[in-house]
């Protein structure tokens, strides 16, 4: 790892400020993709500015038909919070599927979205709840978050502190995993609103989450697994590498979003 | 430079370290405590985990400054009175190590896991919640028997559970 300087901050308008003096900053969250990465001296960052000692980017809040999370909540918190588990099970269960149990008593829901990995799963939670990326500086739609691989809509230095989900009247997140990393090879979270379905896929295209509008219409019609027969993904968007070509996840997204729609259908 | 005070095993430790110092460095380097081991040092095997305010966490992706003004609990710190903690005593008794390289990781990981899932553990779940330690040599049999055993005995003797 190259030499940094580091700075901790207590306060968002602190942590801002010191991004818009510093040069060559990284924020830090839970690290648990920042460190390995620096590591590596992938990325060598001249200013980490650790977020962990602010305390308005956590707390989990559920206002109306809203569940707010802060940014530095952990996924073991998303995972264990009795609000989370009540209003979206589906984002619960998918909090704990990420990593193992130490990665998720570390790693954050802000730093998972701000990184954008092409096999995270908060990405796709975010895609199909309709979330919305609330920074020191605006409101995002998730639709307008995720541009690609490693990719936001974040500007230097800006910071997000929630993220805001509507809750759904059913929804379900299913993750055929890598059995060696644990990243999606394919993950697809299906969520019903008053407004139509939404699919949203990670681990899959080669442009990184995505949503599938055929599905998403298919599935407004009628929320079964059973109309998504003869709905496919295009393998010429698909992702392919040693561990699947790109056949093999775009039969793998037409499975796991079957599977999710089911399993959704069965929580009622 | 950047300080670092921190509760280490119940003792209280102040540093000045390099920044880039990762918490497994500072604790076996500066601190001494060679029982926390680094394997992969990619967060994947396990071999480095403690508890950092009582969650288990892999020390090897976590800076020594991000646990400042934390309390970490390490394999030295889990034994009583010269009495082994009833989770080590368990992997001795169900032999559930050959070269002991993952044990102490394995071991900080099982006591979390008690923490968390209480002391009536199947062995779905053991398997389960094991997925973030690797061990070459075992195929695990015997730490899947000496976890639930571990959790056992950590349910008769409260006061050591308490201490932890």
């Amino acid at each position: 790892m190259y030499a940094f300087e580091y700075h901790r901050p207590t306060s968002v308008k602190e942590a801002a400020g010191l991004a818009g003096q510093a040069e060559d900053i990284k924020f830090l969250a839970g690290g648990h993709t920042l460190l390995p990465t620096m590591k590596l001296r992938l990325a060598g960052p001249a200013n980490v500015i650790d977020l962990g000692q602010i305390a308005e980017l956590r707390g989990i809040e559920r206002a109306g038909d809203m569940i707010t999370i802060g940014a530095m909540m952990k996924h073991a918190e998303v995972a264990n919070s009795a609000e989370v588990k009540q209003a979206i099970p589906a984002l619960a269960e998918m909090a704990e599927l990420i990593g193992d149990p130490h990665v998720r008593n570390r790693g954050t829901i802000g730093g998972s979205i701000a990184n954008n990995d092409p096999s995270a799963d908060y990405p796709a939670a975010c895609l199909a709840l309709n979330a919305t990326i609330i920074t020191n500086q605006r409101k995002i739609a998730a639709d307008d978050f995720f541009q690609g691989i490693f990719t936001t809509a974040l500007e230097e230095g800006e910071i997000i502190t929630q993220v805001s989900f509507p809750i759904p009247s059913q929804a379900a997140y299913t993750k055929f995993r890598n059995p060696a990393s644990r990243y999606a090879l394919v993950g697809v979270f299906v969520a019903k609103q008053a407004d139509g379905v939404r699919v949203a896929v990670t681990g899959a295209g080669s442009n990184g989450v995505f949503r599938v509008k055929e599905m998403e219409q298919a599935l407004s019609g009628n929320f079964a697994a059973e109309a998504l027969d003869g709905v496919t993904v295009a393998e010429s968007e698909m992702n392919s590498d040693i561990h699947a070509d790109a056949a093999y996840r775009a039969h793998l997204v037409g499975v796991m979003a079957r599977r999710a729609v089911q399993a959704a259908g069965a929580r009622g | 430079m950047t300080t670092v005070s921190l509760t280490v095993n119940g003792q209280s430790v102040t540093a000045d370290v390099d920044p880039r110092t990762l918490l497994v460095q500072f604790l076996r380097e500066n601190l001494r405590l060679t029982g926390t081991h680094v394997g992969c040092d990619t967060s994947q095997c396990g071999a480095c985990v403690v508890h950092l305010n009582g969650q288990a966490v892999k020390s090897c992706t976590t800076l020594a400054v991000q646990a400042n003004a934390s309390v970490v609990t390490t394999i030295e710190g889990i034994s009583q009175g010269g009495e082994l903690h009833p989770m080590q005593a368990a992997f001795r008794e169900h032999h559930g190590l050959q070269c002991g390289y993952c044990t102490p990781g394995m071991i900080m990981s099982a006591i979390d896991i008690v923490n968390r899932k209480g002391n009536a553990l199947d062995e779905q779940t053991i398997r389960a919640e094991l997925e973030g330690n690797l061990c070459r040599c075992t195929g695990y049999h015997n730490i899947v028997k000496a976890v639930a055993a571990g959790a056992e005995g950590m349910a008769q003797a409260p006061l050591q559970q308490a201490a932890e």
